[in-house]
């Protein structure tokens, strides 16, 4: 059974979504129950796979029965087992979360939102396991796609955002396809292993150098790295609740593991570190776009922009890190996927329960969420805890990794960027810690400070419903789980990768 | 008449390099969406033609192995005188994603007018910053 | 901002075609893309399959595995246009009916009464009517059945000759969309009901998908065709043969239904109740 898994963890999802999205002119209930049993079923599979090559064993899978070249097979190594068990636990993490908004926003296309859920999820899948160039390139346009329509429905400025984002995303994913054009007019194949092999005796041509630099750039558009970050702010902060908790977090850090697989499995280490001008280059450049991101989050009060601006600093810190080219770094990278997906959840439902309850964006306007929302707020807490990197959550674990590898590649801009961006990270949150989370007592009487306490009183306000809160508190839970067991997770499995 | 000779032989890939800058400069300089969209719909055009430019085989025909080669055991078929037919597959699959891409794309430019009663980027940005919520 | 955007565009315009000197030359029979793994295909497609078409024997049976996801994006851009835009017309808005044997259009009103469904003598048609033309009906009348049988020629000859599921299916779609902007939406809807395509659209990616995971069933790989050796009661290579077409069936039901789902939203914005 474990053998049939790289394969069935793709095919579940994608035969749930159909059924998912036919069985909607049945019942209204039907979607649902479906997508939960589809992925709690991809849960399983790939928790089993993670303990399989927890060792460094790998599997692999033929489709169509095929051998490389001439078929299509997947991999399954330490790497792929890790982000994969990530996608699969907050993808089910999250299907309470989107059920109750769901019920509350599109309220009869409860069908399409879970088929688009499920396709989404099956392209993030496909996207990990993949072992062939094209194949990536196909699922990457999956997911694309249901990720535009699943933007496209939040309020009234989303589709303008969904529209920007799916130009620059069809663009970056188009200069991708490119890249592997260039490879296989040199090459002649689609197989990654076979160009691992293939390309070190073709170093020095010019198209491999072409298509490396197409293939980066095409991914990093996708995982919004400044100046390409474009598209990020309007279309996160303007999604709909219901979508944005698979959305945001997964995306970006799913093309930074295609970045991290490039690298390691493509084009091969050397072509980073010899060509070491580009590593200093490509280093600096994104220390640039870790302060320029978090200056931003700096300036802007709206939270979920704030949100969206600290995001794109985490893909500097992953990007950044791979590309010091020395294990440290490496290490950090891939830790940080997985502590940002967990980290970046949390935050996500946190503010769009904040902002749907409160129904206002700014954080200036908004007062007193410990009282109303403990809960809430203190998942808000653990995830900006972790977000700044203090121990024992994760992200202290993953920044540790990442300074050490700075300081030893002698890249003390990058270094130095981590710091600081963790200083502005504590300067933005205690801000919202001190403004927002508490109501203020010993306030002036003036007629505006008694509007703002009449509209925060007025209303309904209370805690935000169980599916929510469950769903938070154990993505804050996992958040210290992770933090703890990160000795274990480096000398299981990215030991054996680098 | 080198210079000559070079051009006769990669004036394919010349031609693929400046559709895709055409589209390009499409997406990026035009304010109208529906310019915009269509730039990235030569931009991607431009890239199946490279594939489908770099599959062909000088006296090669399509790739349907012909009668009188049917019946030949595999070892005798000559390879050569088809075209490349690996190209050919991987493209279709990139022309039916440009067309899913196009409708996904035309139904959120349907979803914007609806809103803000104009296709011209510049006019939806100052009516987005002033707060305009429109009717639905 | 124009200015700055011509001349980056230009930079890299001369990058690109500098770069282009490295390439093979055009035609080259020995280039690495042509020499490396295509003579395998060319070769052993009679020996595996029997099909001829060596193009569908590598996008049904090799690489059956991405043809399956680039069903699954067709599906997945229909799903989303009736996501994003499906919405009912207000309640307000006139029906417009034609009364069959006079011909004369009749509008009615919110509160009015309207024509029951199954009336012989009413037919509902759309906001945006047209005149009653006899030249455009009666040669869509003619022409709409001739290139159906042609679309399903095409699907059914994907083995022998250039064709196959996505382009029998688009040509399939392309007849019933003649006959809903030829006509009118309504008119269309009638003959495929939207449940209908999107029900469709669905059970087209099902068969592909279910043909692969009835492979997993009977004990091979995914997509692996030999498996269904003991369902179609052949040897190997005619079962990869069949299954083939199998495949193609299921992708062009899913490609024409999409196509006209998509049709229905987008020319409609989602309302059905207008077309072009």
């Amino acid at each position: 059974m474990i053998h049939q898994l790289p394969g069935l963890i793709v095919i579940v999802p994608l035969l749930a979504s159909l059924a998912a999205a036919a069985s909607g002119w049945v019942n209204r209930k039907y979607p649902f129950i479906i997508a939960f049993l589809a992925l709690s079923f991809t849960a399983y599979a790939s928790i089993s796979m993670l303990i399989y090559t927890a060792g460094g064993n790998v599997l692999t899978y033929h489709m169509s029965g095929w051998a490389p070249p001439v078929g299509i097979s997947y991999k399954i190594d330490a790497l792929n087992a890790l982000v994969l068990t990530a996608i699969q636990i907050i993808a089910l993490i999250n299907l309470p979360v989107s059920n109750s908004y769901v019920k509350y926003g599109f309220e009869k296309k409860e069908a399409p939102f879970y088929g688009l859920y499920l396709l989404f999820i099956t392209g993030l899948t496909g996207i990990t396991a993949t072992e062939d160039a094209f194949n990536l390139y196909v699922l990457l346009e999956v997911s694309s796609l249901t990720g535009y329509a699943l933007i496209g429905m939040g309020n009234t400025r989303s589709p303008f955002a969904a529209l920007n984002y799916l130009i620059i995303g069809t663009i970056g994913a188009s200069l991708y396809l490119l890249g592997v054009g260039y490879i296989y007019i040199k090459t002649g194949t689609l197989n990654m292993t076979e160009m691992s092999l293939m390309l070190p005796l073709l170093k020095d041509s010019s198209t491999i150098i072409m298509a490396f630099c197409l293939c980066v750039a095409g991914i990093l558009t996708k995982a919004a790295l400044f100046p390409m970050h474009g598209w990020l702010p309007g279309a996160y902060s303007n999604g709909p609740n219901a979508s944005m908790g698979i959305i945001a977090p997964l995306t970006t850090k799913v093309m930074i593991y295609v970045l991290i697989r490039l690298g390691i499995s493509i084009f091969g280490v050397e072509l980073f570190i010899e060509s070491f001008s580009l590593s200093n280059f490509m280093v600096n450049f994104c220390a640039i776009a870790i302060i320029a991101a978090t200056l931003k989050a700096l300036y802007h009060t709206k939270l979920k922009k704030i949100l969206s601006y600290i995001i794109i600093m985490e893909v500097g810190y992953m990007a950044g890190g791979f590309f010091l080219g020395n294990s440290d770094g490496t290490t950090g990278a891939i830790i940080h996927i997985i502590n940002d997906a967990a980290m970046t959840f949390c935050l996500f439902i946190a503010a769009g329960a904040i902002t749907s309850k409160f129904l206002e964006e700014d954080i200036r306007n908004i007062r007193g969420i410990f009282e109303k929302m403990p809960f809430t707020s203190l998942a808000f807490a653990g995830g900006a805890l972790a977000v700044i990197g203090i121990p024992p959550t994760c992200g202290f674990f993953s920044k540790w990794y990442l300074i050490k590898g700075g300081f030893g590649a002698g890249q003390y801009l990058f270094a130095g960027a981590l710091i600081f961006s963790s200083f502005i990270n504590a300067v933005i949150f205690f801000r919202i810690f001190e403004k927002s989370f508490f109501s203020d007592k010993n306030h002036h009487k003036t007629p505006e400070n008694l509007q703002a306490q009449n509209i925060n009183t007025n209303k309904q306000i209370s805690e935000a419903p169980l599916s929510v809160v469950v769903p938070l508190v154990s993505s804050l839970g996992l958040i210290i789980f992770l933090g703890l067991m990160t000795g274990k997770i480096v000398e299981n499995y990215i030991i054996h990768l680098i | 008449m080198e210079i000559y000779e070079i051009i006769l032989k990669n004036y394919n890939y010349w031609i693929f390099i400046i559709l895709m800058f055409t589209g390009l400069y499409g997406v990026i300089a035009k304010n109208n969406i529906i310019k915009k969209l269509i730039g990235m719909n030569i931009f991607q055009t431009s890239i199946i033609l490279f594939y489908v430019s770099l599959s062909a085989k000088l006296d090669g025909t399509i790739p349907i192995i012909t009668e009188t080669d049917k019946h030949k055991p595999d070892t005798l078929i000559d390879a050569a005188n088809y075209m490349n037919p690996l190209p050919h597959v991987l493209m279709l699959t990139a022309i039916v994603v440009s067309v899913a891409t196009i409708g996904v794309a035309l139904a959120l430019a349907i979803k914007v007018y609806r809103t803000y009663e104009t296709l011209e980027e510049d006019e939806i940005r100052r009516k987005i910053a002033s707060g305009y919520t429109g009717e639905n | 901002m124009k200015t700055f955007a011509r001349i980056t565009i230009l930079f890299c315009l001369g990058v690109f075609l500098w770069q282009s000197w490295d390439f093979p030359d055009w035609g080259d029979k020995d280039s690495p893309a042509s020499s490396h793994l295509s003579p395998y295909f060319a070769k052993n497609t009679m020996k595996d399959s029997h099909v001829p078409n060596i193009v569908s024997a590598i996008l049904a049976d090799y690489r059956g595995f991405d043809t399956m996801f680039e069903t699954a994006v067709v599906f997945s851009a229909g799903l989303a246009c009736f996501f994003l835009l499906r919405r009912k017309p207000p309640k307000t808005k006139s029906k417009y009916y034609r009364h069959l044997p006079t011909g004369i259009t009749v509008k009615i009103t919110g509160e009015g009464k309207e024509p029951s469904k199954d009336s012989k003598v009413f037919r509902q048609i759309d906001s945006l009517w047209t005149p009653y033309d006899l030249i455009i009906r009666k040669t869509t009348q003619y022409i709409i059945p001739f290139v159906q049988i042609f679309a399903l020629y095409v699907v059914a000859h994907g083995h022998y000759s250039p064709g196959g599921g996505f382009q029998g299916g688009v040509i399939l779609a392309a007849t019933i969309i003649l006959f809903a902007v030829s006509r009118n939406l309504v008119a269309g809807l009638r003959w495929v009901s939207e449940k209908a395509a999107s029900v469709s659209a669905a059970i087209g990616v099902f068969i592909y998908a279910g043909a692969g995971a009835m492979c997993i069933v009977l004990g091979k790989v995914f997509l692996n065709y030999e498996a269904l050796m003991e369902v179609f009661g052949t040897d190997s290579v005619m079962a990869r043969y069949y299954g083939i077409f199998v495949v193609e069936i299921g992708v062009a039901l899913a490609v024409t239904t999409v196509m006209i789902w998509l049709y229905y939203n987008l020319s409609s914005s989602g309302k059905h109740d207008e077309g072009l």
